[in-house]
């Protein structure tokens, strides 16, 4: 029997006790006028955690606002576990992406596997089966040894999770910068597929309604994980190892499925994951979504130590959980359910009329707070902004471009950047096949994955050059909607809409939150303009170590129906003799570029441009000459520029090049990274229905079967030539290559 | 011909197993859940992939006790095909069907690729449809898939041509060899690493996994015509 003696009312706001848990003096002030009393250690820790920034969004409500968050298609915007979109034919896409940054900083493995499960049970807790995984990083530079320990563990966390359980890992990015060294990103994605009569909802409705705890037992892993979250890293954060969850994707395995034949039983009222802020956040938000209250008794609460407080239970993190709503009378039947996969189910509580949520434990009422003040009432606060320094400065510079001399030793050099290189260091490692219907593994700009029983298909990817949005946030931010968009387009989709991470520094430095602020507005227009709607996602502020902030990084994760699996394009050349074109313009643009960064060492002036517009008509033109069966291969031109993306062009295919001939300064022409630009080749058959569809492609040159890369300038000579067998080894090796460094 | 495929708790490539049989194959196909007691209704019993009881302890190590094992060690010894895949392999030489061990991948990672494959013994009921050293492309996704055993069942498993698929240039994993799959003495129990359910559709990987599942129908129908 425990004899830990918790901290009095008295003591608590004596001692302001509350501020270690991460409530300011107001905040307490507000908990107290709610409550008309002082709290006790279990509701001060219930209020702070669900008035934490990861739990309430109290400083990002305000921007949250300014996306669209509707249309036509749209059967659930944000606010559940994840959104969900018409697919046709009584079917409907449900996604969702969040961020698992702190934990991941601090125990890259399990950080990395619990943000995985995480996400999938928001999917399946909708009610959907989870087809497909997808992710986005962040790291630093890897010659640091730390950094590439902290990889390295990532991706076999992510591994680890998503193949156990069975969900193919079919896409994502991985990007480096120093600026990530202390604090990477992790963002994970997960996509399921549903029918629309079983979308589930987390409302605890329907007074005496049983509230049942589903799943894996309760410990002391994560208490306060939500709280750890929202506060900066520091030299310190070790410490804060415990608040790290640990995972176990065999038990979400079970879980899965047994909440899946859940969903089918008429007896379930509501369903919710126990996520950040665990019994707290479920038990409070299904019953103030609902209008309801909730009273448990945490002596029947499954444990998996002896001894736990009201205060352990309520704000352990431990993974795999659920809480779920059945109909009085019916408890019977989901306990031999659960049986079946030997999980436990048990009747912990009912649903109440009196909006209260009402915490039992060893025969004392031990937390009794409004669940509407938990789940909605946290104060919003509206951050000071203001303009930094360095961005007047850089939107002064003028645009120029990096010198250099070789342009074939460049491009290889290119091709070895890390951000560009191959990533198959990593997939190797994910299951991407496993549910057999990936029909384009990653490597390509968007993962396909086919809706079996139907001939339709869904492409996905993750994107965000946050480079971009350092310079220009408002630019960078329309930039990586757009890119989405692009690589979806290219691989034969129509965009259907966007789930998004926003993982920014600390919100309370007015320069930081002013990237937050622009760089919605900029996501905010590209999605409107590509009637791309955010359906959820989640926010990650304070990532910062030691005072230093991440690059602001927006994560876009965007999902695009393929109407017809015979519209599946990829972005490698098919045949000799097919015909080479570029679509868009090109600038000397090379803020924040690859060439910038190689050459000059930092990032700085202007980001590219875009006008959404022309990127509007861009993507529907080609999306249309590709539905038109006019299009052999596609692909949109993002980090390197042209050369870069011409190249990669060539690595997946056999025997075969490209011979083309381009106009302008050569370093601009080949490396520059303006928007809003495709190559792609054609059958020459198709070349006028092609250039009918898309008036300003040009013809730059055809696919060879002579195996080599040769970019000519208007007179002939060769900017480039070289072998594909030399860029792709350049390009497929690099990654390996620094990981194998003893540096 | 009717095929039991088997599920464990934490099973994943049943779904894909069951889809290859019904759907490409076109032959009947049903999940059989791990606590079942009789698989006499079947006519080949198929162990999927996947990371049965989480690969706790050791992988298929906790499988093989299950209620179903000992009623697929008498299907074997009845005669009925069994397939092994991925972890149904590794379940299989846990449960003393198969002789030797799946170790982890030398490089210690999981690996997921399309592997070329030589078949090197097409005399069997699951391969007389490949030509004898047909190379073929197949699937492989497994952490552990590192095939080992002493080597007197090597020299054994040489002798009775009980090696049936070899990895054909690089060898993924450091199994001993190069053995990607390997069947029991009497020619009924096959366990491999490589997922040919993965390689049954142009879409999707390819249809070079097709021809095994056709050499145990095509058997099972001729055995069945000279029995009848």
């Amino acid at each position: 029997m425990s004899v830990m003696l918790e901290p009095n009312p008295q003591q608590i706001k004596e001692q302001k006790l509350y501020a270690q848990m991460g409530l300011s003096d107001s905040e307490f002030e507000m908990v107290e006028n709610i409550l008309g009393r002082q709290p006790n250690y279990t509701e001060t820790g219930l209020f702070s955690v669900m008035w934490s920034e990861h739990c309430s969004y109290k400083n990002s409500k305000p921007i949250l606002r300014k996306f669209p968050t509707t249309g036509p298609r749209v059967l659930q915007g944000p606010g559940e576990g994840a959104g969900i979109v018409d697919i046709g034919d009584g079917q409907a896409v449900v996604f969702k992406m969040e961020s698992h940054n702190h934990p991941s900083a601090i125990e890259p493995f399990q950080g990395a596997a619990t943000g995985v499960g995480g996400i999938i049970r928001d999917v399946f807790s909708m009610g959907a089966r989870p087809i497909a995984m997808l992710n986005s990083l962040r790291f630093g530079e890897l010659t640091s040894p730390r950094v590439r320990y902290l990889f390295e563990e990532v991706v076999a966390g992510i591994a680890g999770y998503g193949n156990c359980i069975g969900i193919p890992t079919v896409g994502g990015e991985v990007q480096f910068d120093d600026c990530y060294a202390g604090n990477p990103l992790v963002n994970a994605m997960c996509v399921g597929l549903i029918n629309h009569e079983d979308i589930q909802k987390g409302v605890a409705s329907g007074v005496g309604n049983t509230v049942m705890y589903v799943g894996a037992k309760t410990g002391r892993d994560g208490i306060h994980g939500a709280t750890f979250a929202s506060e900066e890293l520091s030299e310190t954060s070790e410490e804060k190892r415990p608040a790290v969850q640990v995972g176990d994707p065999f038990m979400e395995k079970l879980l899965l499925e047994a909440c899946l034949e859940l969903v089918k039983s008429d007896a379930l009222v509501g369903i919710q994951d126990m996520g950040a802020a665990g019994l707290t956040s479920s038990s409070a938000e299904m019953a103030s979504k609902a209008g309801f209250g909730v009273e448990m008794n945490l002596d029947l609460i499954p444990q998996r130590e002896s001894g736990m407080t009201a205060y352990e239970m309520m704000l352990s993190e431990s993974q795999e959980r659920m809480l779920i709503v059945v109909k009085k009378g019916r408890e019977a039947e989901i306990v031999e359910l659960f049986e079946k996969y030997d999980l436990d189910a048990v009747a912990v509580g009912h649903v109440t009329d009196d909006k209260m949520l009402r915490l039992l434990h060893k025969g004392e009422v031990v937390a009794d707070v409004p669940a509407d003040a938990l789940a909605e009432e946290a104060p919003v606060y509206h951050k000071p902004s203001s303009v930094p320094a360095y961005y007047t400065e850089y939107q002064a510079m003028e645009n120029v471009e990096p010198q250099v001399a070789d342009y074939k030793e460049t491009l290889i050099n290119l091709l070895k950047q890390p951000t560009i290189a191959s990533k198959e260091w990593v997939y190797d490692q994910y299951d991407y096949q496993v549910r057999t219907s990936t029909v384009v593994t990653p490597g390509s700009d968007a993962a396909v994955v086919r809706v079996r029983g139907t001939n339709k298909g869904l492409a996905m990817t993750t994107d965000c050059n946050s480079r971009y949005i350092y310079l220009d946030p408002e630019t960078g931010g329309k930039i990586a909607v757009a890119e989405a968009a692009r690589n979806v387009v290219c691989s034969g989709a129509k965009p259907l809409a966007i789930t998004d991470c926003l993982n920014f520094g600390n919100p309370e430095k007015p320069e930081i939150f002013w990237q937050l602020e622009k760089s919605a507005d900029g996501m905010a227009a590209a999605c409107l303009a590509l009637e791309s709607p955010v359906i959820g996602g989640n926010v990650s502020l304070y990532n910062e170590r030691s005072g230093v902030a991440v690059y602001p990084t927006p994560t876009i994760g965007l999902v695009g129906l393929v109407e017809d699996l015979s519209h599946v394009t990829t972005q490698d050349v098919k045949d000799a003799g097919d015909l080479v074109y570029l679509i868009g313009k090109t600038l000397t643009e090379f803020g924040g570029s690859e060439l910038q960064k190689m050459v000059e060492g930092r990032i700085f002036g202007q980001a590219p441009s875009i006008d959404l517009q022309v990127e509007v008509a861009r993507q529907n033109a080609l999306l249309q000459a590709i539905q038109a069966g006019v299009v052999a291969s596609a692909h949109d031109i993002a980090e390197g520029g042209f050369a870069v993306a011409l190249a990669e062009k060539t690595f997946g295919a056999k025997n075969l090049g490209v011979d083309v001939t381009i106009s302008g300064s050569a370093i601009t022409a080949l490396f520059s990274e303006s928007q809003s630009r495709f190559i792609v080749t054609v059958k020459p058959q198709h070349a006028a229905a092609f250039e009918e569809i898309i008036t300003d492609a040009v013809n730059i040159g055809t696919v060879t079967s002579d195996t080599s890369v040769i970019i000519r300038n208007e007179n002939g000579e060769e900017w480039v030539s070289g072998s594909v067998e030399e860029f792709r080894s350049a390009w497929k090796g690099a990654i390996p290559c620094l990981l194998n460094s003893e540096a | 011909m009717k095929f039991a495929v088997l599920v464990f708790p934490g099973s994943n490539c049943d779904l894909d197993m069951y889809h290859a049989i019904k759907d490409e194959l076109g032959e009947e196909a049903e999940y059989v859940w791990h606590d079942t007691k009789d698989l006499s209704g079947y006519d080949g019993i198929l162990l999927p992939g996947g990371f049965s009881y989480g690969d706790y302890l050791r992988c298929g190590a906790i499988a093989q006790f299950s209620n179903v094992m000992s009623e697929v060690k008498k299907a074997a010894d009845a005669g009925k095909p069994v397939l092994g895949i991925c972890n149904g392999f590794q379940i299989l030489t846990e449960a003393g069907l198969l002789p030797g061990a799946l170790l982890r991948n030398k490089n210690l990672k999981f690996m997921c690729r399309t592997v070329e494959l030589t078949v090197v013994n097409n005399n069997t009921m699951f391969t007389a449809e490949y030509a004898k050293d047909q190379v073929i492309q197949v699937p492989i996704a497994h952490g552990e898939g590192n095939y080992t055993c002493d080597e007197e069942t090597l020299a054994s498993l040489k002798a009775n041509n009980q090696i049936v698929f070899t990895y054909t240039n690089d060898n993924p994993n450091g199994s001993v060899e190069d053995i990607a799959g390997i069947i029991n003495e009497r020619g009924n129990v096959l366990g491999m690493m490589p997922h040919p359910e993965r390689a049954v559709h142009e879409l999707i990987g390819g249809t070079d996994g097709l021809a095994l599942f056709k050499s145990i129908v095509k058997q099972w129908r001729e055995s069945h015509v000279s029995h009848a």
